[in-house]
């Protein structure tokens, strides 16, 4: 039996990982979008302790739900990225800063 | 009864709406004709009531017409107290009045504004109705402020005239500084009697009088009766031109003659002479107010003389007889001698008016020249005109027998002897002020009617006597100018049963009158013995300087004033008061208006406060806008950073 401890620090580590690579990637969107993935799988993976740790199954149900959602939004964030690299030629995370508006 | 008294209140009003409102309906003859009728009217019922109440000794009359105004405690009614006061006083206004009206018709013949004029005439002749006639101090108010808007309407009839306009505002804002004694004396009068009709103010007064004192500053009490009556005076100075308030009648003259002769000679002023003989039983009560009526009045009768023997417009030398006359007036009141000031309140109102229009007349044939330094000989060429107004010169600078001497030397001699406070001063003023009343009435004469004609040679040919209009209210006016003090001197102030009935109160112990009476053996002994008296050497004597420096040796004047230059002066600039007027209140108010303006509403509320707080928040929308980068990776940091927060101050708390 793994100590919870240890679990919880290595999907911390993966999770803050992540969002690292959310907030210094510069460059790349498609890295951006894995990174958002990657933090889902963190959680993921947290509920899923927690709910062998707690015997209760909610925290596996969430999984799915999670899972689900995690694949559209992959389907949905590769199409508006391709949407994107069409319209402006370009992925580079620098240079979408459309939402100032 | 009552419809006799709405009748002649509100008869001149309706003449005055009806020419004001349907002036160019009616026409210029529509116009005078309906004023004249209204004020005829009024005049007919006030000679009504004068047989009635005054020579039949009726019964006083008073009452409330309906309520004005009932807030919780007070009630304020428009009410009449017909009296014998009051009756005198509405003979005088309306008889002056409708002369004036009359006189108007030929004086404002070309005039472009004759209808207005008439309107204006007529309301202002409601107002002062509505001023005699008040039974308490809230109608006697509205009236004094009628007369004094109208006042300021006619003075600045007309309104192109650049004097015209200033002499209006100035009349207006000087009044406003006198009323604000009298709202502040009928608030004192509403706080301590808790009513403001006069017969239960009168009614109280002894035992208010007697109580009731009031600190104006810590530790000394004062009477309230005192100071009730010094701040209603002080609306009173405003009114009736008393120094240092007198400052804005000469300026009055601007307006139209028949105004001059009405508002500002005639009636008007004399409000405050009015108001202080009503409201005797309450100055009675207080020998400080009447020490200082007696001052004020003195100085003003003096002084004012003094300066209109330097003036050379014939209207302006009327107007300071008329500053004169009115101190004269108040400093009978403050000997106690109410109804010695309105006899000659009445005497003047009668030459008074009769000098004004007959400077009008004067002015009329000169083709509005004003001039005296420019007339000379008209006597030849207006008769009628000189014999009226040398009749009431001869009133005026207190001959006898005419009505002048009478009323003038009544008050000299109660002055006389009187021990009020301030009386050897105020002895001293009235017998000096009755030579200068004949030095510049004879001045203005001698300037006017003789010596050589100075006119230009087109004037000249032009000379001839006025139109009817305007000589016969002269003639009317001659009459009581001449003969008024001799028939009114025994009733009014000598007969055991007064004319003035019970409407003046005297204490005893102050009443002089009375002491005057044991002395008076019948208007002929009175007139005859004159001649061994002070006061009609006096007079004599400003005759003969006058007929000296302007027939005998015209070069004299110019010779005195190159010797006496600093008191010619003085003389010239009024002593001062419109220059101190002018760098205290005038410039001083400018220069505060200005600081206020630049610093305290430019610099602290618009520079400050108003485009100080929008400057404050575009400053710092400028650090705030950087913050909406557009990166979607600044606004999840951001998130994430919030979150962490949340957590760390849900732990911190826990």
């Amino acid at each position: 039996m793994l100590p919870i401890a240890d679990v919880l620090i290595v999907t911390a580590i993966v999770f803050s990982l992540s969002l690292v690579g959310i907030v210094l990637n510069r460059h790349n969107l498609i890295v951006l979008l894995m990174c958002v993935e990657l933090m889902l799988l963190a959680v993921n993976t947290n509920f899923v302790l927690f709910a062998h740790y707690l015997n209760d199954t909610a925290g596996e149900v969430f999984v799915f739900f999670i899972l689900a959602v995690a694949a559209a939004e992959a389907a949905i964030g590769l199409a508006i990225l391709i949407l994107i690299f069409r319209h402006k030629r370009t992925i580079n995370v620098d240079d979408l800063d459309l939402l100032k508006g | 009864m009552h419809e006799i008294i709405y009748a002649l209140v509100l008869f001149p009003l309706l003449g005055s709406v009806i020419a004001g409102f349907l002036g160019p309906q009616i026409g210029r003859a529509g116009a005078h004709w309906v004023t004249i009728i209204g004020v005829g009217v009024s005049f007919v019922l006030s000679c009504l009531l004068f047989k009635g109440i005054v020579m039949d000794d009726g019964a006083t009359l008073n009452f409330n017409a309906y309520t004005w105004v009932a807030s919780c405690s007070f009630q304020f009614d428009v009410g009449f107290l017909i009296d014998h006061l009051s009756v005198t006083m509405l003979v005088i206004v309306t008889f002056v009045s409708l002369l004036v009206h009359i006189y108007s018709i030929g004086y404002m013949h070309d005039d472009p504004g004759y209808q207005r004029f008439f309107a204006y005439i007529s309301l202002f002749t409601f107002m002062m109705l509505l001023l005699v006639t008040g039974n308490n101090f809230f109608q006697l108010f509205l009236g004094w402020e009628g007369v004094g808007l109208v006042s300021y309407l006619l003075i600045s009839f007309w309104f192109s005239k650049n004097a015209a306009t200033s002499g209006g505002l100035k009349a207006f804002l000087v009044n406003r500084v006198g009323d604000f004694g009298m709202i502040l004396g009928m608030g004192a009068i509403l706080t301590f009697f808790g009513t403001i009709d006069f017969a239960s103010v009168f009614a109280q007064a002894p035992a208010v009088a007697a109580h009731t004192t009031f600190a104006i500053f810590a530790n000394t009490p004062w009477s309230v009766v005192s100071i009730i009556c010094i701040l209603l005076f002080i609306g009173a100075m405003g009114k009736s031109a008393q120094v240092p308030l007198h400052i804005w009648l000469p300026e009055s003259m601007e307006g139209p003659t028949p105004i001059s002769a009405l508002i500002h000679a005639a009636t008007m002023v004399t409000a405050g002479i009015y108001m202080v003989a009503r409201l005797s039983p309450l100055y009675e009560l207080s020998s400080a107010a009447l020490s200082f009526i007696l001052v004020i009045g003195a100085t003003t009768a003096l002084f004012t003389g003094i300066v209109g023997v330097v003036q050379n417009d014939i209207k302006r030398v009327i107007a300071y007889s008329t500053l004169s006359q009115l101190g004269y007036m108040v400093t009978a009141l403050g000997v106690s001698a109410f109804s010695a000031g309105v006899f000659h309140l009445a005497t003047h109102a009668a030459f008074k008016a009769l000098l004004f229009l007959g400077a009008g007349s004067v002015i009329l044939g000169m083709h509005h020249e004003q001039d005296m330094r420019k007339m000379g000989g008209l006597a030849k060429y207006m008769p009628i005109t000189y014999v009226t107004f040398l009749i009431g010169a001869l009133s005026l600078a207190a001959i006898p027998p005419f009505s002048g001497f009478y009323s003038k030397d009544a008050i000299i001699e109660a002055v006389h002897l009187s021990t009020m406070p301030g009386a050897h001063y105020a002895y001293f003023a009235v017998v000096a002020g009755a030579f200068v009343t004949a030095l510049y009435t004879f001045r203005a004469v001698f300037m006017t009617f003789h010596g050589k004609p100075r006119m230009d040679a087109e004037t000249k040919s032009h000379l001839r006597e006025s139109p009817w209009v305007v000589w016969l209210p002269l003639v009317i006016l001659a009459v009581p100018s001449a003969i008024l003090g001799a028939l009114w001197i025994q009733p009014m102030l000598f007969a055991s049963d007064p004319m003035l009935g019970q409407a003046i109160t005297v204490d005893p112990k102050y009443d002089v009158l009375k002491q005057l009476g044991t002395h008076f053996h019948g208007v002929w002994a009175m007139a005859a013995h004159s001649v061994v008296t002070l006061p009609f050497w006096f007079a004599i004597a400003g005759v003969a300087v006058a007929w000296v420096f302007y027939i005998w040796k015209p070069h004299w004047p110019a010779k005195v004033v190159k010797h006496s230059r600093w008191l010619h002066f003085i003389l010239i600039k009024k002593y001062g008061f419109d220059d101190f007027n002018d760098l205290v209140f005038v410039r001083g108010t400018k220069r505060m208006a200005n600081f206020f303006y630049n610093v305290c509403d430019r610099e602290i509320i618009d520079n400050g406060l108003v485009n100080g707080s929008g400057r404050l928040i575009q400053s710092m929308s400028l650090y705030l806008k950087r913050m909406q980068t557009g990166y979607m990776y600044h606004y999840a940091l951001a998130m994430i950073i919030g979150v962490l927060v949340f957590l760390l101050w849900q732990v911190l708390i826990n």
